[in-house]
């Protein structure tokens, strides 16, 4: 290892406290930090007002109280075309994709790693809550200490070349941690609000912003025995499990989204929470990534996680064929959603994860896309 | 490890001696120019003075030159100034496609207010013909706008040739010097040029001090409204410490100019010459014969220059290319878009070098060498 002066690691910046905290501890630790902040995506509105040009001005003043050089990348054509492209065929089909998980996969811990390594970096830093223990020859990836932030989930996609080559130093810490570090050294952005919207894009009117990219089809709202219940605004604004949104009420509790006809344009809708249809026992997951690199071939039983902030499930993996995964679940669990990410853990350790494809129960494809 | 400065194009440090002229303005002779008493007239006279230096320098009068804030306001007075007086003879304006953002931006404005503009391309050389202004030309075009040395390629432009096309033409044609300006002579008369900017931050001077040149009897609706200094064309109270040290600069510049040429000439020859030796894949952007002294654009095949400029501020060598955009990003130049077609690598793997009296050789061969050490790299 060399000493910290000497290893140069480049911190993605994204103007929030998180990052900027990540900067701070690892310019304390004497590291060679280097700020860079990615412009991923072009929001300049009417006005001329970007919200990328106001968190680059937050990333320029934390960079200055720290006295760390910084720059900007732009990958917007690598977003674009990786990510953005991704997410809209994923809507049009009918699923609900997690652009978070593949921009980790392919703008953070690619493009922008890349980047960082042309730039002589030893290591890229992040500020996800998360932790890399080396066990031996192996790079093991931990949930975060709090466990409320814990952001493994997004990050299951990583492969071993590059968890050798990056740091999460925020994975120590609570956020509330976080947050008292940034306002003891007086942080530009110690106070900022984090952002919830979608990962580059922002915080904006989903249905609205969705739109602008892929026409809506109004059609049919139908219960499974074929009774009329309404309008839907187009299937690609409901996700499974989905409550709010559907305009119906009456007797008999409320309504839930349970299933999407895409040929008929159809969305299928029945009421309760507990409702029997979105309970399944059993799915199929794609492009599966093992942290630690090597295959799986037996089956094994770990915990997952089908959603972010959900409590583990205890499950059975049946590996298959081309990095595709059985998922046995110990419990039944609740609306299951094709495009979300399935993501397993031993204790603390996340051993990987994929992409939900199918659902399964009573040995049967569940219709949630017929 | 040393820092090496190669973005004299984008501003010069201040002379040594322009400072030492400042400080006794902001010491002392704190006057308002405009008061009627007798420091008023004590800092009246650093503004005569210095306006008599600028107008000797251009071979104009001194009626003829109005002080601006630099550059970017010069250009915004001299096109949307000429446009908005002159639009009852016509709505069309000629300028090019390779154009400073402080002109091209302004003549945008114009083209939203409803006039007609007609962008000149530039091609490979990146000059643009005389005859092509020619060519366009029409009763109703009331404003030519030219810039004499293109800040990103260093080529000059034929600023003569097109004083000469439109010497019997209504349209006014303005030239942005501000590149040129510490390189080449300039004779106002003799480019038949109206209007001419000039900057003081690009010759050792002071930043927020430029001129405009406006030809006797030429007409211009002002931009900026309040008392009367500049004739009307120009109000607000002079900065005058930094008039005393753009004074001082062009003064400087004046008996230099030839000298501090043939220094940058041999600068980049040698800054050449050693990128060649270290064996690097390189090309040079634009018509050679074309370019001043101090200012080379060159293409390294395979990198990416976001990537490259990064790398070489880590080894503290300062350059640029094209312009910075939002959020600090760099946007493939306009510039040589506009002279290549803009999917073309070189509009991405470009990069701007310019010298200036601060080099000395030790730069430019440690220069060359982290440069070329860099390219390597990126390019196994």
């Amino acid at each position: 290892m060399k000493d910290p002066k000497d290893t140069r690691v480049v911190v993605g910046m994204s103007g929030g406290v998180d990052s900027s905290v990540t900067a701070l501890l690892l310019k304390e630790q004497g590291y060679d930090v280097v700020g860079i902040f990615m412009k991923n995506w072009d929001d300049t509105d009417e006005n001329g007002v970007c919200t990328a040009t106001e968190d680059f001005e937050d990333v320029v003043r934390v960079a200055n109280q720290l006295d760390i050089p910084y720059y900007s990348v732009n990958f917007e054509k690598e977003y674009w075309d990786k990510v953005f492209t991704y997410f809209l065929e994923e809507y049009k089909a009918g699923r609900t994709p997690n652009p978070d998980v593949m921009c980790n996969k392919e703008i953070k811990f690619k493009a922008f790693l890349d980047h960082a390594l042309a730039l002589g970096a030893d290591y890229v830093a992040t500020g996800h809550y998360a932790r890399i223990r080396k066990n031996g020859e192996t790079y093991e990836m931990l949930r975060g200490n709090d466990s409320n932030k814990d952001q493994t989930y997004f990050l299951n996609q990583l492969p071993q070349s590059v968890l050798s080559k990056i740091m999460f130093p925020l994975g120590a810490y609570t956020k509330e941690e976080v947050r008292e570090m940034a306002k003891k050294h007086n942080l530009a952005t110690a106070t900022k609000k984090d952002s919830t919207g979608i990962c580059f894009i922002g915080e904006r009117n989903f249905k609205e912003f969705l739109s602008e990219y892929l026409p809506a089809q109004p059609g049919k709202m139908m219960t499974l025995d074929g009774e009329e219940k309404g309008q839907h605004d187009g299937l690609m604004y409901y996700t499974i499990g989905q409550r709010q949104g559907l305009g119906i009420g009456g007797p008999g509790g409320p309504w839930f989204v349970v299933g999407k006809n895409l040929e008929q344009n159809i969305l299928y809708v029945a009421q309760g929470y507990h409702n029997d249809y979105l309970y399944s026992d059993a799915l199929e997951a794609v492009q599966v990534n093992w942290i630690s690199g090597k295959e799986m071939t037996e089956p094994f039983s770990c915990t997952a996680k089908f959603r972010y902030r959900q409590k583990d499930s205890e499950v059975t993996v049946y590996p298959q064929d081309r990095g595709e995964v059985k998922v046995v679940f110990a419990e039944p669990q609740r609306a299951i959603t094709p495009g979300q990410a399935v993501v397993f853990y031993d204790g603390e350790v996340c051993l990987g994860g994929g992409t939900i494809d199918r659902v399964i129960k009573n040995d049967q494809y569940v219709d949630y896309l017929a | 490890m040393k820092t090496i400065y190669f973005d004299h194009a984008a501003t010069t440090p201040v002379h040594p001696e322009v400072i030492q002229a400042m400080i006794p303005v902001l010491e002392k002779h704190f006057g308002n120019p405009s008061s009627v008493h007798h420091f008023g007239r004590q800092a009246r006279k650093i503004v005569d003075d210095a306006r008599s230096v600028m107008a000797q320098s251009i071979h104009a009068n001194e009626k003829e030159i109005v002080f601006t804030s630099g550059g970017t306001e010069s250009n915004n007075l001299a096109i949307i100034g000429t446009a908005l007086k002159h639009q009852s003879r016509g709505k069309h304006i000629i300028t090019t496609e390779i154009e400073h953002h402080a002109s091209l931006h302004a003549v945008e404005y114009l083209e939203k207010q409803g006039f007609d503009v007609t962008y000149i391309p530039a091609g490979e050389s990146g000059r643009i013909s005389a005859e092509d202004i020619y060519e366009h030309l029409r009763e109703d075009t009331i404003l030519v706008s030219v810039m004499y040395v293109n800040n990103e390629t260093g080529i000059i432009q034929p600023i003569k040739e097109i004083g000469q096309v439109l010497a019997d033409h209504q349209a006014y044609f303005y030239t942005d010097a501000v590149q040129a300006y510490g390189t080449l002579p300039i004779d106002v008369k003799e480019l038949g040029v109206d209007l001419l900017s000039v900057s003081s931050h690009k010759i050792y001077g002071p930043k927020g001090i430029g001129f405009l040149y406006v030809r006797e009897g030429a007409l211009l609706q002002s931009l900026q409204h309040g008392g009367e200094q500049e004739r009307k064309r120009r109000a607000g109270t002079e900065n005058t410490a930094a008039m005393k040290g753009f004074q001082k600069a062009v003064e400087l510049l004046m008996q230099n100019r030839e000298k501090r040429n043939e220094t940058y000439r041999y600068f980049k020859q040698q800054f050449l010459q050693n990128l060649r030796d270290e064996d690097i894949q390189f090309s040079l952007n634009g018509e050679q014969q074309f370019a001043v002294p101090g200012i080379v654009n060159i293409s390294f095949p395979g990198i990416n220059v976001e990537t490259f400029l990064t790398n070489l501020d880590l080894s503290m060598v300062a350059a640029s290319s094209g312009s910075a955009c939002t959020a600090g990003s760099v946007d493939p130049s306009h510039v040589l878009a506009a002279m290549f077609g803009s999917d073309d690598p070189r509009t991405r793997n470009s990069v701007r070098f310019s010298f200036g009296m601060d080099n000395d050789e030790e730069d430019i061969k440690e220069g060359a060498r982290r440069i070329a050490q860099i390219v390597k790299r990126l390019t196994l």
